[in-house]
């Protein structure tokens, strides 16, 4: 029998569960028993709540096991593990588990599957098909692909992709850039992360098909300071992809010209928004820019600059390998294509779900993610990170889709949910929303500066029971203030989290049934 | 005495980090967070020492330096733990455990020990949403904390 190979995750919630010391037993156990086997280290499946997630090759199959614990080692090989054979743990073939079964994986197809640092591997499944057909048709079939294929902005603004990338290619200039937005602060949110961590090269492949459809030699990965994996990694395929000529002069032979590099944030969560990242890539303080001129006409260093949330660039693979129709066949109204939905705290099976647009809220949370991790009751969830609305559970039949959240007066923005129980006080939490806007603020606009400080200092008095009726007025009139008069979502946003909490959990409050409660 | 795993401050090796990245595109954000890597935080002298090189104003290099949450203008404990204090995790209890560390060290959220031993912070999100509440120690991840985790995190900052 060939040499079995073991899969054990490299995945910053892998190792935060402890991931690295189960590799290690493991490896010291197998080295006891004088087996040969081979562990390799990939990338997570998303399927976080299972993490450790140990795989092994059978030929029926890869098998799964987890949570697995370093002193289960001895027990798992002791029932079989690597001949796939059943243990406590033992969780079946690993794309027979429901949460993986019901997805449909187009953007994070090869995630958990390969080893992210082998090209050969990533080769193997798909990978680099993508750009060989945008050699192969030219720049601009590749942008019009990319137009057809209904993609929007998987940042939160869900911007058309295709009109962006349209703009900066008829946008004559000696110099243009490609940036990866991959400043993924929302809490909830771990889907850049995963895709950098479990198949980075799908991320450069989708760069650079950027670059040679827009004319862009140059590109820069944006990526926050938190994720220091996600940043090695990418350094290390960069350079892979760099010696196999994928980057560089003439890649593939298209005579086009195209590399990147990585650049780490530093604790900013503002330089998510798209004209602060780009001040800080300029070695700037990260204060948010007015727009027009848009970052397509004038970006990066006053050049045409395509700045892409990373899981739309890591979409355009898949987009031009499998054509944009076939992109677009998925989805809902102007939604089109799959998600990456993350379903996160306070939730029995979090990770990342992608589907479809269209899937309601409660079949995510109830269904999919299995309700709450305490068994207690939800009583909320915010979605779209800390700028997102709380939606109740009598919300629960919203469909995940721009509009129809938008309706709601909510957001899907980056695709997080976060589940709250019974026992979490919306006053609190709506407090928390001014707290961390006044802590992120980059001073520019006023209602955002200000007004997130005199929102916090109102809550405190409601929440003090201090003039009710009369403070709650004032915080609806500086929450209509901050949305409508500041310069970026920071600040316009932060009011979703505040007047939702406020609309549907009014008893949070300390409020009577009838409050001057203006939802908008 | 100098922080563990840091150099002590020298205006020659600052120079030398400056000279290696200054030619990039965009050079004060590498620059500093090389500076950081160095020595731990970023000291005072470094900041005129930019400005020259790249030719800004020092006024200019301070608002960076100033502008972002992760660099330090003080040397940080031996040990840093940064607890999650956002949202996720605050849905699984952050709350109460960063209250119980805070006990537990003797410190205040953002505080040093006096004895240079532990530097205690927030942060907000590591990404470990689906497994919160989470902490960094050192660099190192730490996934579903509780009081148990908490302690053996206030042990290992402690020895």
């Amino acid at each position: 029998m060939s040499t079995a190979r073991i899969f054990v995750p490299n995945d910053a919630t892998a190792l935060a569960c402890g991931a690295d010391r189960v590799a290690r037993t493991l490896a010291e156990a197998l080295a006891a028993r004088g087996t040969e086997a081979r562990i390799v280290r990939n990338g997570s499946r998303g399927l976080f709540w299972l993490e450790p997630l140990v795989e092994v090759e059978t030929p029926a199959g890869r098998v799964s096991y987890g949570p697995v614990k370093p002193s289960d080692i001895p027990a798992l090989l002791d029932a079989g593990m690597l001949e796939g054979k059943d243990h406590p743990l033992c969780l079946g073939l690993v794309e027979e588990i429901p949460y993986l079964k019901k997805q449909t994986r187009l953007t994070f197809a090869r995630c958990g599957i390969i080893d992210p640092l082998s090209l050969d591997d990533y080769k193997a499944h798909g990978g680099y098909k993508g750009l060989a057909k945008a050699v192969e048709i030219g720049p601009s079939a590749t942008v019009e692909e990319v137009f057809q294929s209904g993609l929007r902005g998987r940042g939160g603004a869900g911007f058309p992709t295709g009109i962006k990338w349209r703009t900066v290619a008829a946008t004559s200039a000696d110099q243009k850039y490609i940036v990866c937005n991959a400043d993924e602060g929302d809490s909830g949110t771990f889907a850049d992360r995963l895709i950098m961590e479990a198949d980075p090269f799908c991320l450069i492949e989708g760069m650079t098909i950027a670059g040679l459809a827009v004319g862009a030699t140059k590109g820069y990965v944006y990526c926050r300071s938190e994720y220091p994996l996600s940043l090695a990694v990418m350094d290390k395929a960069i350079a892979i992809a760099r010696k196999a000529g994928l980057l560089g002069d003439n890649v593939l032979g298209s005579g086009l010209s195209f590399d990147m590099e990585m650049r780490m944030g530093a604790g900013a969560y503002v330089c998510g928004e798209e004209t602060a990242l780009l001040e800080s890539l300029e070695g700037k303080r990260g204060v948010v820019r007015a727009k027009p001129p848009l970052p397509a006409i004038k970006g990066l260093f006053q050049k045409p600059t395509v700045i892409n949330n990373l899981i739309s660039l890591a979409t355009v693979p898949v987009i031009l390998e499998k054509g944009g129709a076939f992109y677009r066949d998925f989805g809902m109204g102007r939604s089109r294509g799959t998600m990456p939905i993350q379903l996160a705290g306070n939730i029995k099976h979090g990770g990342l779900f992608e589907t479809a647009f269209g899937i309601s809220l409660g079949e995510l949370v109830n269904d999919i993610g299995g309700g709450t991790a305490s068994g207690r009751p939800v009583k909320a969830v915010q979605a779209g990170g800390p700028l997102g609305a709380y939606l109740p559970v009598h919300q629960f039949d919203t469909p995940f889709d721009y509009e129809a959240f938008a309706a709601k007066d909510a957001l899907i923005g980056h695709g997080g949910i976060v589940v709250f129980d019974d026992t979490v006080d919306m006053a609190h939490m709506a407090r928390f929303a001014m707290e961390f806007c006044a802590h992120e603020s980059c001073g520019k606009c006023t209602p955002c500066r200000i007004g997130s400080t005199r929102g916090k200092e109102t809550l405190d008095k409601i929440m003090a029971g201090e003039r009710r009726e009369a403070n709650l007025a004032i915080l609806t009139d500086l929450c209509h203030t901050m949305k409508l008069g500041s310069l970026c979502a920071l600040g316009g946003f932060t009011p979703y989290p505040v007047m939702s909490a406020l609309t549907h959990f009014p008893e949070d409050f300390g409020a009577s049934p009838k409050l001057p409660m203006a939802a908008e | 005495m100098h922080q563990a795993g840091y150099e002590p401050w020298s205006a020659e090796r600052a120079s030398q980090i400056i000279e290696t990245h200054r030619d990039m595109a965009g050079a004060a954000m590498p620059i500093l967070h090389a500076i950081q890597e160095a020595f731990g935080f970023v000291p005072e002298p470094v900041v005129p020492m930019i400005a020259e090189s790249l030719n800004l104003s020092r006024a200019e290099v301070h608002g960076v330096v100033t502008f972002y949450h992760d660099f330090r203008r003080e040397p940080p404990g031996r040990h840093v733990i940064k607890l999650c204090a956002a949202e996720a995790c605050q849905s699984m209890g952050s709350d109460a455990l960063s209250d119980y560390a805070q006990e537990r060290l003797g410190l205040e959220m953002g505080e040093t020990s006096a004895d240079g031993r532990v530097t205690l912070e927030p942060i907000f999100c590591l990404g470990l949403c689906a497994c919160a509440p989470a902490a960094m120690i050192d660099g190192r991840l730490v996934g579903r904390l509780d009081r148990e985790t908490i302690d053996e995190l206030v042990a290992e900052a402690n020895r």
